[in-house]
Order: C-alpha cells, then structure tokens, then sequence
C-alpha cells in the first residue's frame, strides 16, 4: 500500500492522537475535517470525563463478561481445535436516527424481495422463464432443494428471518455485500454485546437514546406463535432445532432459545409420525408446530435431502408439505445467498414489486455471461472474485493483491467455468472508532462491516435496530474477520425523538394462558440432567472420600487402621487401582483422567452431561462448573502436592456444594428437575450403601477413628457431636448414617426422598411408581440396633449382628443400582437408537 | 460386448415384458420406525406403453402415499411404524416397448457447439419450455461433478462443428473401451473421480462418468433408470447389467429431444430398455432409498427379472444378488 496517501489534519483531543484520519475511507465518528460528528459526542464527553480508573473498570468489566462467556463459548471446541474467544470492543457502533431509516427501509424491502424471489423459484420460476435470472444460479446451487419445488409454506413465507452484510463507501452511503437467508447467525451475540456495553456505558447510553432490541426477539417469538399451523384449541410448540454443541455458534443457539423461551432440540429429539412431526417427551410424542432452525436446510432430513447426514429428522419434509410445521426460514431458503444473484436483483425487484431496489448491492457481475465475465477480466485489479455459490469453498481472491503467475492461473480458472464465478468490487471499508487493546487510552481506526437483521411480521418486515458491528484486527484491512482477530461491537442506533413506539404488538399473556407446567422437555435434556445429578453427586462423594483418606495420610502415614479401613472403601468403589505406591495411587485417584474412577474422570463426565443441558442450566450454576474445570484443568498425579490436593479437594466441595445448592434453590420444580434429583439421591444411597457395608465388614469398622471419618463422609459429625458429646460409636453412628429419617444423609432419608419423587413422577407420566425400595425401607424402618450392644457372652453374636446391617447397607446399594436401571430403560431407552440410512440399487 | 450388428434380423415392432423387480432387507434387530421413498413404478415415455403395476409390501406400510417427484417421476412413500425386522417389496409391472417409426440419423443433429450456446443463459431471452426442461439438467449434481478432467477426456470426441449425436455416440464409444465392468471396483458413495481414475465400476458409474463429460462441455444430459430384458433373443448376446436394475443416460438434443445412449453396453437403448425414471444422477431415483431407526447391520437382497409376455412362463424366478 503507498505512504504517500492524503492525510487531513489529527484532532487535538488526546484520545485521537495517532488516529489515522485516511481521507480515502468514510469514518464513522468524524467527519472529513477530522471533528467528531455530532452524534458521537455525548459518547466521547464521556470518555473524556472518565479516569482513568474509570475505563480501567469499564474495561475489566467487559473483559469479565467476555471471559465468562468466552468460556462457555470455548468449553468443548477444544477437542475440534477452534479456541475463539468472543471478542467485544468496549467503544459501540453508533448510527444516528436519519441514516438508519434510509438503511432500515431498505434492509426492509431486500428481505420482502428475496422472500418472493424464493416463492417464485420454488414455485412457477417465471423469473426463469423470462430470462431474469440465469439457470445456472438456481439449478446449479447445491442449496436449491429440488424435493422442496411446489412446497408452499404457511403463509407464503420463505423467510422469517433476515440479514443483510454492509459495507458502508467511503462517501458514506450503505452497500449490501451479502444476504443471509439461510440461518442467520449473530442476532444473538448482538443481544448479549448490548447487554455488556449498555452497562459499561449508562449515562451515554441513557443521554444517546439508543433504541431497544427486545422487541425484534419478541416479534420473531409472536410471528412463529401465529403463523405456526395449529389445530384448533391447541398452543403451538416452538422449537429451536440446532445441529449441536459442535457448532461454532451453539452459544447462540442456547442464548437465544432461552431468551425466546423455547425448548432447544437436536434432530434426534423430534421424530416424525405420518404427516405429523413430533417431540419426545418424558409423557410421550409433542406435536410440534414451528421449528426455529439452526441447522443449514440440506442437513434438516436425511430422507429426502441430503442422505449422509444424521443431525436432521427424518422425514420432516413430508410435514412441511403437508402443511403440518412451519420451518423458519423455509426449507431451501439458502439458495438466495449466492453473490451471483446481486447483480440481477434491481431488475427483479421492479418485477416482482413494480419499485427500485432501495439498497444498492456492491457492484457485482456473474461470470457465466460473456460480457459480464470479459469485463470482470479486464478490470481484476479492483475486483475481489467469488465462487458464485456457497458450496464452493473458493476463498474470495483479490485482484490486485496477485502477481502475474497467480492472475493467469485464475484468468484461466474462470475461463474454464465461468458461470462457477463471480466478480465484486472492492470496497473501501468505512473505519470505525476501536478502543486501542495496548497502554495508553487511545482510540484507533479499523475497516469495520455491519450485519442487521429483519423479522417477518404480518404488516412486514420490521428490521432490528441494532445489529453486529464487526471489525478488523488489524489497520488497513481490506476484509473484516472475526477469525483473523477482529473483533465486535455493540451498535446504537438513536432514535427518531424521544419516542419508544414499540414496533411489535405482543400477544397479552391473561390468566388463562399461565403456565406452571412445562410439558415440553425432551427425554434426551431428562436423561442428560439425570446424569448432571448422578456425577454431581458422585463427585461431592469421591471428594469427600478422598479428602478424608488424603488427611489421614498426611497426619499418620499408612499404619492408621481406620486409614487402612477408608483406603479399602476406595479401593472397592474403584477409586484407587494398581499397585504402584500409596501416595502415587492416591494422587491419581483424584487427577489421574485416565483412571476411570478417579476424581476428574467423575468431574469431565459431569461437565460434558453439563454441557448437553446447558441451556437448563442458569449462568451461575455453569459458572461454577466452569470455574471447576479452569481449577483441575492441568494437574497431573506425578506433580501434585500432598497439600496442594487437600486443598484442591476443599475447593472442589465448595463447588458441589453450590451444585446441590442450585439444584435445591435455583431450578424450578419441573420433571427435569425432578430426574436431576432423583438421580442425586440414587447417587448417595448407592455411595452410602457401599461404604457402610464395607466398613462394617473391615476388622477395624467399629474404631472410633473409622466411624468418626463415617460421620464425616454423612456430613453428620456436627449433628453427632451435638447429640451424643462423646467420641464416635457404633450403634449411634449407625442410626445416624442408617436410620435416622431426619438426616439428610442417612440411608433412609434417601430410600424415603425416592419414594416421594418417583410417586411424583407416576402422576407425570401415568404410570405406576416402581416398588424397588419397598423392601429395603421396611428393613431400615425396622432395624433393631439393640444386637449391636456389647453383651458379657461374647462378640459373636456383635459379629453377626453387624454382618446383618452390613448386608441391609448392601441391599440398599443393590436396590439404588436396580432402580436406576429400571428408570434408564422406562424413560430414556429409546434414546441411544441411532437412524441410518438404507440405500437399494 | 458386441450387441448390435449389421447382420441380426430386424427386430419386432414391439415388445410387452413383465418386469418383477424384488427388494428384501433382513435387519439383525428389530427396526422400530421407518421411511421409505421407492421409484420403482414407470413414468409415461415416448415409445412405452405401461401397464398394471402392483406392489406387494411386507410387513403391511402403516402410511402409504403415492405421487410424483421433483423430476415428474411416480414416487411412492412408505412408513412402518411397528417393529420389524424383514422388509420386502416386490414390484410387477406390465409394459410395452414400441420400435421408434424411423431409426435416429445422428449425422443431422446440430453441431455441438451450437446447442451448448443455445442452452446458455443471455440476459432477457426467453427459452422455450423444452430448452427451459432441458437447462435443469447441465449442472452439477451430488453424485456429478464437473470438472475439467471430464470436458478434457471427452474433448477428442466433441471436435469442431461435430453434430451433437455423432460426438455423444463416439464419447459412448470411448467410454465403454475405456473402462472396465467391475461390480467389485466400486460402492455407492465411491466419489466419481476415484471411478474415472481407476476406470472400473458398474453401470451407475458408467452413466456418471458420461454425465459428468456431457455436462462439462455445457450439455444437458439427464441420469435414466430402468430394466433390461433379462435373456436376450436368439443370437443376441446377453445384456450387462440384466439381473439387476439398470442405469444408462440421455442428452438432450434440439430437435429430438432426449436421446438415450448406455454406456455400460455401448449402445442406443431401443426394444431391450425399460424406463423408470429420471433425474441429475443416481441420487435422484434410486430404487429404494429409506432411513431406518434401529435394526443394526442388514443384509440386502435384490433381484430383477424382465421377461418378454410370449416367453412367459408360470412365474420368472427371481436370481438373488447379495450386498453387502
């Protein structure tokens, strides 16, 4: 790039010096003489009111909204290698009234335009017919869903949601560089960016008044809401159908489904029945009325569209034929994001509408027509060439950034297949205003591209005003990339006057409409939540254990008999294995992934069940988990210390704590729930049952050193003390751990909290409660701990007496094994089933 | 495989064949829920006549729906929704093939180049309804890539000014001495530039590998699925391709319409031929195409059997084939 550039004057305020004012691009917050343009000055007063303490804060506190989010946006990318943090600049986009309306008209018209060229393509294709638009663009694009011709959805509607990429020239006007029709990603993250800036900025924010985005979520909920076919009399089921936490936006997917209030569902949890598509539920098949679609539309059935994909449903196409779901956007709606189709929709929109395309597209030509194609070779130094469908995967080529070599070799691609080809101009990007990421305050330019969203409404589209601001990492950018280190932006669009008119009318919630039940939890989140429960359990058990061996290892070494008694309990929960020595055994029990039964084994597999239900779970409660992982995240057994370790494990009880304590105060009591804690109490009756068996049948069980580390892992040594103030013994250990119904961590308190669940769970689903624990809590209701008494004829009969409680503990064990295996195949069995795929010749 | 000649007599008008077309699965577990597409009834075409067809299904479909596809092809949809662990559908068909009035002269079918620009786009003209059906088959397709190793290996047919029929044919030609039939070389999802590369493959590979030169050099050229006649007339050779579903292509040619040629037996499909259906590749008209839920492996058997009406015995016995 040449130095020699024009370069205007640099404005005198402190947080511009250095700022590169390149007269050849617009820039967002001055004007051409270098003055901040009006509607940025409230924002800038502010900046130059603040401390630097001020921004200090500011900035931490986005950093720690982003780090908190960035993380659950990374936790399972890991394993794919696509570490992307979020990236969130603390200064918004802010566009003043007059310019968005212009923008926002045509944003508005653009999605009515490519909504009824998709009608016209997948019906009579009279813009075929009348030579409007090449063939080549409709057939020959991989996202033209031949089995879709002649569908016409309800409504007519192709396209409920909308975005448009801008570009803004360097004379300030806005240029559409690429339409989104297919899922639009990014609505979201533009939500939660407004929720970080809006706090960082208050007085700006409030002084600028900047427009609200709610109301654009609430219209998408309502336009789904009426359109969905229903059947008389019925509330339609929305969904929101992502393709899974592999997907690089899944945040967003788990962001928005709970902003709308909507369950999130995989392929696998809705099947499809007749002309009916269904979600599975812990009560059975839920028809399902509109599907909210995350998913590229190739993917959404593996019957009639693309065959090697398993993420769809099977046979959903039949349903939208029939007219039984709606599917937003529609089915085969991808096909209007080619870049070849620009050039040829301001002579479609005076077709279809009888009107001038408001929006300009960057000038750009299909090779596939001779003139067009000589044209585009001719003039390579200021064109970036495209592939003219999405499925290409040709990265866009700029004409002047290629030496000679480089430019015949694509001279010659494109005249071998001109019409795969497409030639755009290059635009200058307009700058915007980055908060420098190093030292000094100091605001620098990058080469920024905007996303802005439309929703189908029944008197339109209604365009949101807002959107996502992206911007180059690095200055001098010809493209904006969020992968190469650019980052976001929040973006504020002032309003007209002062005036809050609300664009959506939002459907009145009366009395009637209350919902306190929600019927619509997929089996497969039930079964996930059940083993969130299990390993969250499992986990403050295994810690408590181990923390308990751990201590006593400190204090006495290996020759304590109670020591010796808690190292066999680990030892036959198959928490401790092999033979090498003690103190290395013991570190791998709690760090060792490889060992199944070890601490960390228990924690991974209770943060990847986290991360399926993800969306169930509330901010702080996935904070806790994440903060979790970032502590065990990198130890190893052959470096961690004795200390080190206990202290570890204290932090990790501190976490399951908050785990029980969210899963008793933070959910709603839902049939989720429900799973979630029936599970818990599985998990602590089966431990509890184990390790009192085994105690009980160790030379060294009635010790009072042993029964006292009994108490400990019942949490029940406060309650002991307090009671009885003496050392621990046998028999009032055993009622406490055992038999007492009032203690949260005895036996039987778990046998009779089952009991009440699994009742609760038989009026759910109407079936009957099974009677698995019947036996067992009649045995501890009635357990007689009288024979354990010292008696002057000797210690056989206190043998055999403690054998006989021994195997009563191993029975509740037993019981707790058989009833989660029961409940695993009445509820969730049909879950593992996998589809595939059968083709004859 | 020399299957026509100057010297063999001239054949009948027409030909009525009854077609039994046989499909079994055997899953290792019970399949609790399936969906099954089937392109197994014949579309109307030029020059055959169809007659009953029926379709006898094991277990009984809790779902039947018969219409027609994106192509124009019949098409029926099938749901169980009980568990099963067999799945059999046998197709009988009654059909006719009428000998076209007067043979095809390719020498007077217009030169290559000129269809392929006829069928290009230009800003503001208008195609005509056949040219308008013909340009939805020019492009690439799932199972049909184009690439400039197709329109290069068909080059030394297409020369210049060649008439479009002649070029097809001797491309045909090419092809069938090229390549080897090997129902072992390759699978479904064997990817096309693998089958070009090795040149071996059976008759759906023979059909793509042309598509993809046609379409290269800018023609329309559509995939067709049918039958052939299972034993040949006295003095003919037997058919590749005969005990199973069969696969050849057609080129669209102004003028003529859709000619069909099949490269796996190097010739002009005429009497021998049974139409199906049609569409941009294998994809598009597979014979049964299904998602099951459940059943684990499964075995697939598929036999076909087409036996002209006057030879018909009490019942054609069905040769089973195996596949993996």
């Amino acid at each position: 790039m040449a130095t020699t550039e024009p370069r205007a004057p640099v404005p005198a305020t402190h947080l511009l010096a250095g700022y590169d004012l390149d007269a050849r691009c617009h820039h967002e917050l001055l004007d051409e003489a270098g003055a901040v343009r009006a509607h940025w000055q409230p924002l800038i007063a502010d900046l130059e009111a603040s401390t630097p303490l001020q921004m200090r804060h500011r900035l931490d506190f986005v950093a720690r909204q982003i780090r908190e989010d960035g993380i659950t946006y990374n936790i399972y990318a890991d394993a794919k290698g696509a570490d992307r943090p979020w990236q969130l600049d603390v200064l918004p986009q802010i566009i003043d009234a007059s310019d968005w309306a212009g923008l926002a008209a045509g944003v508005a018209q653009r999605a009515a335009v490519l909504d009824e060229v998709l009608a016209d393509l997948y019906g009579p294709q009279s813009l075929i017919a009348e030579g409007l638009l090449p063939p080549d663009l409709v057939f020959g694009h991989d996202n033209f869903l031949w089995p879709c011709q002649g569908i016409r959805p309800p409504g007519g509607r192709f396209l409920h949601v909308y975005a448009a990429d801008l570009a803004r020239a360097p004379d300030g006007r806005w240029w559409v560089v690429a339409d989104r029709t297919q899922a639009p990603s990014g609505a979201g993250y533009a939500l939660e960016n407004r929720q970080i800036i809006a706090q960082a900025f208050p007085e700006a924010f409030r002084a600028l008044g900047v427009q609200q985005l709610g109301g654009f979520f609430a219209g998408l909920q309502e336009a789904l809401r009426r359109q969905a076919p229903v059947a008389p009399g019925e509330t339609p089921l929305i969904v929101l159908l992502t393709s899974g936490r592999w997907n690089e936006t899944y945040f967003e997917h788990v962001f928005l489904a709970r902003h709308l209030g909507v369950p999130l569902v995989e392929g696998q949890d809705l099947t499809v029945r007749g002309d009916t598509a269904y979600m599975k539920t812990l009560g059975g098949l839920k028809r399902v009325h509109a599907i909210l679609r995350r998913m590229d539309d190739d993917w959404c059935d593996p019957l009639e569209l693309r065959g090697d994909s398993a993420l769809g449903v099977p046979g959903l196409l039949g349903v939208v034929r029939a007219g039984r779901v709606l599917v937003a956007n529609a089915l085969g709606s991808g096909l209007v994001e080619s870049p070849g189709l620009l050039g040829f929709l301001p002579r479609v929109c005076e077709r279809l509408r009888g009107e001038e395309l408001v929006l300009p597209s960057v000038a750009t030509w299909w090779c596939g027509e001779a003139p067009a194609c000589e044209q585009a070779l001719g003039g390579l130094d200021r064109l970036v060439i495209k592939g003219a469908w999405p499925s290409q995967r040709f990265e866009p080529v700029f004409g002047d950034r290629l030496d000679a070599v480089a430019r015949a070799r694509l001279v010659e691609r494109i005249r071998q297949r001109p019409q795969a080809y497409v030639a755009q101009e290059q635009v200058r990007l307009a700058q915007a205003p980055v908060w420098s990421a190093g030292g000094r305050a100091r605001i620098a330019a990058r080469a920024s591209s905007m996303r802005v969203y439309a929703v189908a409404t029944p008197t339109g589209y209604a365009v949101m005003p807002g959107g996502l601001t992206r911007f180059a990492g690095e200055a001098n950018a010809l493209v904006v990339s969020m992968q190469r280190g650019g980052g976001s932006k929040d973006t504020w669009v002032l309003a007209e006057a002062r005036t809050d008119a609300e664009v959506v009318q939002q459907r009145e919630i009366r009395a009637a409409d209350l919902v306190r039940h929600d019927d619509f939890l997929p089996s497969r989140l039930l079964e996930n939540l059940f083993w969130v429960g299990r390993y969250s359990e499992r986990a403050d058990d295994s810690t408590r254990l181990l923390r308990v061996v751990l201590a006593r290892y400190a204090d006495s070494g290996t020759t304590n008999p109670s020591f010796n008694a808690a190292v066999d309990a680990c030892r036959s929960l198959g928490m401790l294995r092999g033979t090498s020595a003690v103190r290395r055994r013991l570190m791998a029990a709690v760090v060792d992934a490889q060992a199944p039964g070890s601490l960390l084994g228990t924690l991974e597999r209770l943060f990847w069940s986290a991360g399926q239900v993800r969306g169930r779970l509330s901010q702080e409660n996935w904070r806790a988990l994440m903060e979790l992982q970032r502590d065990i995240a990198g130890l190893s057994p052959d470096t961690l210390g004795l200390g080190d370790a206990l202290d570890l494990l204290n932090r990790v009880l501190l976490a399951t704590s908050a785990l029980s304590g969210f899963a008793h105060d933070d959910m709603t009591r839902d049939d989720g729930w429900r799973f979630l804690m029936i599970a818990r109490r599985l998990e602590r009756l089966q431990f509890l049952g184990d390790v009192v068996a085994r105690v009980l049948r160790h030379p060294a069980g009635a010790d009072p050193a042993t029964l006292e580390w009994l108490l400990e892992l019942a949490d029940s040594i406060i309650t002991y003390r307090s009671r009885y103030l003496s050392s621990p013994q046998l028999i009032p250990t055993l009622d406490l751990v055992l038999c007492d119904p009032s203690n949260p961590h005895s036996v039987l308190f778990q046998v009779a909290e089952l009991r009440r669940e699994l009742d609760a769970l038989a009026v759910a689903t109407g079936e009957r409660a099974p009677g698995t624990l019947d036996a067992v809590e009649a045995a501890l209701r009635g357990c007689d701990l009288s024979a354990l008494e010292t008696s002057p004829l000797g210690e056989g009969g206190r043998i055999d007496a403690m054998r006989g409680v021994a195997d009563l503990a191993t029975a509740a064990a037993d019981a707790s094994r058989a009833l989660s295996d029961l409940l695993t195949l009445r509820h969730f069995a049909h879950v593992d089933d996998v589809s595939q795929r059968t083709v004859s010749t | 495989m020399s299957t026509t000649s100057a010297s063999a007599p001239s054949p009948p008008e027409r030909v009525a064949y009854r077609v039994v077309h046989a499909t079994a699965y055997r899953y290792a577990q019970p399949v609790s829920l399936s969906q099954q597409l089937l392109h197994l009834a014949p579309r109307e075409v030029p020059r055959q006549r169809c007659g009953v067809q029926t379709l006898h299904i094991e277990p009984a479909p809790s779902r039947r729906l018969d219409g027609t596809d994106a192509f124009g092809n019949p098409l029926t949809r099938l749901e169980f929704d009980r568990p099963h662990e067999l799945l059999r559908i046998v197709s009988e068909l009654g059909i006719e093939r009428v000998q076209r009035d007067a043979a095809l002269d390719p020498s007077a079918s217009p030169a290559w180049e000129d269809v392929v620009a006829a069928l290009a786009y230009r800003a503001g003209n208008r195609p005509d309804a056949t040219t308008l059906d013909a340009v939805r088959y020019r492009f690439q397709s799932p199972y049909v890539r184009i690439k400039r190793v197709f329109a290069d290996y068909a080059a030394d047919c297409f020369t210049a000014r060649r008439p479009l029929l002649e070029a097809g044919t001797a491309l045909m030609h090419k092809l069938h001495r090229d390549f080897t039939y090997d129902p072992k070389a390759t699978e479904i999802e064997t990817p096309l530039p693998d089958v070009f590369a090795a040149k071996r493959g059976v008759c759906q590979d023979y059909a793509h590998v042309m598509l993809a030169c046609l379409r290269s050099l800018g023609l329309a050229a559509r995939y067709v699925s049918g039958y052939l006649r299972t034993t040949p007339r006295p003095g003919r050779a037997r058919l590749v391709g005969a005990d199973a579903s069969h696969a050849w292509i057609a080129l669209y040619c102004p003028g003529e319409g859709w000619v069909d040629f099949d490269p796996t037996n190097d010739l002009l499909p005429e009497l021998a031929h049974v139409t199906i259906a049609w569409g941009r590749d294998f994809g598009d008209v597979s014979p049964l195409r299904g998602v099951i839920l459940g059943g684990g492996a499964h075995e697939l058997e598929v036999g076909v059997a087409v036996t002209p009406l006057a030879e018909d015995g009490p019942r054609p016995a069905i040769p089973p084939r195996r596949m993996a």
